[in-house]
């Protein structure tokens, strides 16, 4: 299985989404071709109902503790309550250009 | 001095506390540079550590913080999340009212 499959399991598996994505968004970073490092998730489940966002962040972090201490070095995470999702027109928001860190950053 | 005690007199000494890559001048990494823009839009003062010269720092925060990535933005010594929190909460005004808040209760330090 990739990272981004068992990224995708893990979640569906723990949250139940009504909405999931999951996409590898390494090839816009400075990592080697077809890397698995950077990914963005998107996520609407009815159990995030009443969390403020850091606990919800927190909730997928622990679901994906083993990922996030391994291959996967950044995460861009949306989440949101099928409420607020239907309020935002269902659309998340893109995640920013890399500018280089790797270069300066020895833990990469 | 112990890093995590390290840790805990930042977060106890600075009402706005950013742990990013890089300075706000030069950031390492797109996610604090979005998270470093939106802050300084809001144009109040705050503290920043740079934890890739801070390589300590930067292995034990995240556990202390139970928040496994940088950046992260600390407002009167509670964690208030990473770049896509702050986004968001950019986009809704809610940040610009949270930094203003902190920064008018701030105590002369």
């Amino acid at each position: 299985m990739s990272v981004r499959q068992i990224i995708q399991a893990r979640l569906e598996a723990d949250l139940a989404p009504l909405h999931l994505e999951v996409a590898n968004e390494s090839d816009q970073h400075s990592v080697p071709p077809d890397s698995e490092t950077h990914f963005r998730v998107v996520v609407v489940s009815d159990a995030f109902a009443g969390q403020r966002k850091v606990a919800r962040h927190q909730r997928v972090y622990g679901v994906l503790e083993a990922q996030l201490k391994g291959p996967v070095h950044a995460l861009a995470l949306h989440t949101f309550t099928p409420d607020e999702w239907q309020a935002r027109q269902q659309s998340a928001p893109a995640s920013p250009d890399c500018l280089g860190g790797s270069k300066a950053d020895p833990g990469v | 001095m112990d890093t995590i005690e390290t840790i805990k007199e930042q977060i106890a000494g600075n009402d706005i506390l950013l742990y990013m890559k890089g300075s706000p001048n030069q950031p390492q990494c797109g996610f604090s540079a979005q998270t470093v823009q939106a802050l300084m839009a809001c144009g109040e003062r705050f503290a920043y550590v740079d934890i890739l010269s801070n390589p300590d720092i930067r292995a034990s925060l995240p556990k202390y913080a139970n928040w496994p990535t940088f950046p992260q933005l600390w407002v009167k010594g509670e964690l208030i999340g990473g770049c896509d929190i702050i986004m968001e909460m950019a986009e809704s005004g809610e940040l610009q009212t949270l930094v203003k808040e902190a920064a008018a209760t701030q105590s002369a330090s």
